[in-house]
């Protein structure tokens, strides 16, 4: 040991010694000064060795978190591991995906439940993911996401990493306050957010205030089966403020749920008739209204059945939630976007977009002000406001543009700043007051970031018990980060080091995302994940989660023929497919089962036949159903497009389609 | 008068007045035969045989273990991998022994209960098919590979690229891109204890029967 720690102590970056230790693991020839050197050719510097200590992943070694980002308008989902900051997979949520067969034989029907008024969308704005919680916390079985263009919700089973339903919301067209799960993920919660008649029926704008509605959904998730229950569903009526963030409340707030607005100014637009533009309208007055819904008693009004069927759908309404105070509303910062939870559930964190402070109300007093009554006014529509003075309990000026905060293990909380380009670091104070050295309520440091700042995600930060450690900052632009991919750039993902205190959180990586641009993201730690390797049996049908009776087994594979029906029972396995000749007659109906028998792990199969746009993926076990009409007579060599074996190019097959006479 | 054939062949029986003090003498040869009975029966309920295939695209290698009456382990991927060179499916090897081994053994069982009561010469017979047993089964193993090993169907899509191998039954071996690696299983390791344990039991055996044997002859 002798001669090496005297090396040691001779370096001029002792910082790097785990760098250097994971390469003498290697191969014991190397030392720190080939670190040192390799360093110096790069031009980096002992930050940029400790950062590189702090994240490089060798490999073969596993990342400690994984976060789970919404993919923007590619409408998926992408699984990133931290503190690697390697894209380990995409999810296809939304949107067809050929790599997952997606759309493309696999999901079909999923994707097909998300059609707006009978028509194919087959693209999706994703925004919010949501892990699924008990006692709030991630329980790490579940993902829920929104998409904001068409008002729809999905459901992912974080088993199989594979979406299972999509759920089209009846009554609206967009969706921003969504999804955020109550505690033990009873409900998902998708806010509506610009207002449009029920169910984006046609009305002139002119009858904004009289016909356009905002809402809430509370959709049941039955987590037996994994499946939003749409029959126990419901949802409350809002006025057309252009409802925004939302979160669930826990512990102390558990039964509320909070939501922010937008357009409190009820703005119509039309600066084509010199009106004010959306821009300055929405944002004419000083606050908007924080929406304050006890979610428990709204639940129990809809049990009762004091609803109204709008589209088919419970709806308790805006006379209904007001006389069963429900909903109350209390003054927030104008043009607010993130309202956020404390982990303890006692505060509420609200910014202002066009303020530099981020505000917080208490739990406590806003109770205390309901029960007493404590209204400075209604609305327009009767809603109870809330006296501002009665409810907040501190204002903490952290910067300019705040958008979203989340939460650390020991006090802290970290508030993105978008005109900043910067993520706050500030004092809670209560009962988090004594976890931090700094006084209570105060701005402790800002660090830089790359740049405009969208969200942020704390490592499990927004949950009741928060691990701090990494902070991810979702950068919606990147200008000079990375290489010049022409004029589309890609987003920017930095992660930061929040393990230590005070002033203490330097950006030690950058992560470029360029295939969608993602909003919210959630990082949860691996552990809590329990995914298969592979399916758990042999014709395991993903749909369902279950064993499929009719799925093709070995030695049983066939072609049956019933007049212009005919069903194929094929099965793959390295490196055949089982039968290799299909033919059919042009215009014959054919239902085509296929089953990958593997058990090995990654030992994925893909089915892509040409001109009838199919393109499968079978991972091992699994067993899929594809139904189409052989309109297109010729011969179709059919393939495995994932590279399975030694002998893949040889997997494949003749589909003929004889010629109608 | 002498001894009838019956008589001769169980041996002389031994007194209780003779038997008494002398609880070992007369009580080894029967004890290690117990000792044996149990090893062997233990034995049944564990594996008898490992192989791992050790291959880069297989980090945790592949398994294979051989049971008295199953094969267990990665054998479907075993077999998948073997369908390229074209050798028989692994549930086809042995299929008798699988099916019969447990009662030979059990059979085995009761011929080592019968030896104990057998105080003659012939004792050794009821024996030895037990003892030999261990080797017997890696024998039976090692023809059954060469057996798969040497019959490759010419038709398989790399038999070309490979030519007849017999892996060790144990040690190690190459079979294409994978090593092999054969061990023996705990239940072996119990069946060959209880091989040597029969040893004891007939060292004790003809230490305490051979001279009455010898006396009943005059």
């Amino acid at each position: 040991m002798t001669p090496r720690k005297n090396r040691l102590s001779r370096m001029l970056v002792p910082a790097a010694a785990g760098v250097a230790l994971a390469c003498a693991g290697g191969a014991s020839a190397q030392s720190m000064s080939d670190v040192q050197k390799a360093a110096e050719a790069r031009g980096l510097t002992t930050s940029d060795l400790l950062a590189a200590a702090k994240t490089y992943t060798p490999s073969g070694m596993k990342d400690e978190y994984l976060i789970f980002s919404s993919g923007g308008h590619s409408g998926q989902v992408f699984v990133i591991g931290v503190p690697s900051m390697r894209l380990l997979r995409t999810i296809a949520v939304f949107t067809p995906e050929p790599w997952q067969g997606w759309g493309y034989g696999v999901g079909n029907e999923v994707l097909a439940a998300g059609a707006v008024n009978g028509k194919q969308n087959l693209w999706g704005d994703t925004h919010h993911p949501a892990l699924s919680e008990t006692a709030g916390d991630y329980d790490g079985e579940w993902l829920f996401i929104n998409d904001k263009i068409n008002a729809r919700v999905a459901v992912i089973d974080l088993r199989d990493f594979e979406t299972k339903q999509i759920i089209k919301n009846p009554l609206t067209i967009s969706d921003h306050g969504g999804t955020f799960v109550t505690p033990d993920s009873e409900y998902v919660i998708e806010g509506g957010q610009y207002a449009v008649p029920w169910g984006a029926d046609y009305a002139p704008i002119s009858e904004y205030k009289e016909k356009y509605r905002g809402s809430v959904t509370m959709w049941k998730f039955d987590r037996k089966k994994g499946r939003i229950d749409e029959s126990k569903s419901f949802a409350i009526e809002l006025p057309p403020y252009w409802q925004d963030l939302s979160d669930a409340g826990k512990l102390a707030s558990d039964g509320f749920m909070f939501m922010n607005s937008i357009n409190t100014e009820m703005a119509t637009g039309g600066i084509e008739d010199k009106k004010p533009p959306f821009e300055a309208g929405v944002s004419k007055n000083a606050t908007d209204y924080l929406h304050i819904i006890d979610w428990k008693k709204a639940e129990k009004v809809y049990q009762a059945g004091k609803v109204e069927k709008i589209k088919g759908f419970p709806v308790i309404t805006l006379a209904t939630a007001i006389e069963e105070g429900l909903l109350h509303l209390t003054p927030e910062p104008r043009s607010p976007h993130g309202v956020d939870v404390a982990p303890k559930g006692e505060f509420i964190v609200v910014s202002g977009k066009l303020d530099p402070h981020v505000t917080i109300y208490s739990m406590d007093k806003i109770k205390k002000s309901i029960a007493a009554k404590k209204f400075s006014g209604s609305d327009d529509f009767g809603v109870p406001i809330l006296d501002f003075d009665s409810v907040v309990e501190a204002q903490v000026e952290v910067g300019l543009g705040p958008l979203h905060t989340q939460f650390g293990p020991d006090g802290y909380a970290y508030t993105s700043l978008f005109l900043d380009s910067a993520v706050a670091r500030w004092t809670l104070g209560g009962v988090y007051g004594a976890g931090t050295p700094e006084p209570d309520w105060t701005l402790v440091h800002k660090t830089p970031v790359h740049y405009n700042v969208g969200h942020i995600g704390v490592a499990e930060g927004d949950t009741v018990s928060p691990d701090g450690k990494y902070l991810v900052a979702f950068n919606k632009w990147s200008v000079d980060r990375f290489f010049q991919t022409g004029p589309l750039l890609p987003q920017n993902f930095q992660l930061l080091d929040i393990a230590g205190k005070g002033t203490e959180m330097p950006v030690i990586y950058d992560m470029p995302i360029g295939v969608g641009e993602p909003h919210y993201a959630q990082i949860v730690k691996a552990d809590k994940l329990k995914p298969w390797a592979v399916y758990p049996e042999i014709g395991w049908n993903p749909a369902k989660q279950e064993l499929d009776p009719m799925a093709p087994k070995p030695k049983m594979e066939r072609v049956v023929r019933s007049g212009s029906q005919v069903e194929v029972f094929m099965t793959a396995i390295r490196s055949h497919f089982t039968p290799e000749h299909v033919t059919v007659k042009q215009g014959d109906r054919v239902t085509w089962r296929i089953t990958n028998v593997e058990r090995a792990v990654d030992a994925t199969h893909g089915f892509a036949v040409p001109a009838y746009n199919i393109n499968l993926s079978l991972e091992p076990g699994e067993t899929a159903t594809i139904e189409f009409v052989a309109d297109t007579p010729g011969t179709f060599p059919f393939y495995c497009s994932e590279f399975c074996s030694a002998l893949h190019l040889e997997m494949v097959g003749y589909f003929m389609v004889e010629p109608a006479e | 008068m002498a001894p009838s054939i019956a008589e001769r062949l169980i041996g002389p029986r031994v007194a209780l007045d003779e038997r008494a003090g002398r609880t070992f003498r007369f009580g080894a040869p029967g004890f290690f035969l117990l000792i044996a009975r149990v090893l062997i029966l233990v034995s049944l309920f564990l594996p008898y045989w490992h192989m791992d295939l050790v291959a880069p695209q297989y980090p945790d290698n592949l398994h294979l273990t051989a049971h008295i009456n199953h094969l267990s382990g990665d054998v479907a991927e075993i077999d998948g991998l073997n369908h390229y060179i074209g050798m028989r499916s692994l549930e086809e090897a042995a299929q008798f022994e699988r099916s019969y081994g447990v009662y030979a053994l059990i059979l085995l069982v009761v011929m080592l209960e019968f030896a104990g009561w057998i105080h003659s010469r012939w004792a050794v017979l009821l024996v030895i098919p037990a003892m030999l047993f261990p080797a017997v089964f890696l024998l039976d193993l090692h023809l059954w590979m060469s057996h798969f090993g040497t019959h490759l169907d010419p038709d398989a899509p790399l038999s070309s690229s490979i030519d007849p191998f017999v892996p060790p039954i144990l040690g190690t071996g190459t079979v294409g891109q994978f090593k092999t690696v054969a061990s023996p299983g705990i239940g072996l390791i119990l069946s060959a204890a209880a091989s040597v344990t029969m040893l004891i039991a007939l060292f004790f055996h003809r230490r305490a029967y051979l001279p009455l044997v010898r006396a009943a002859k005059g």
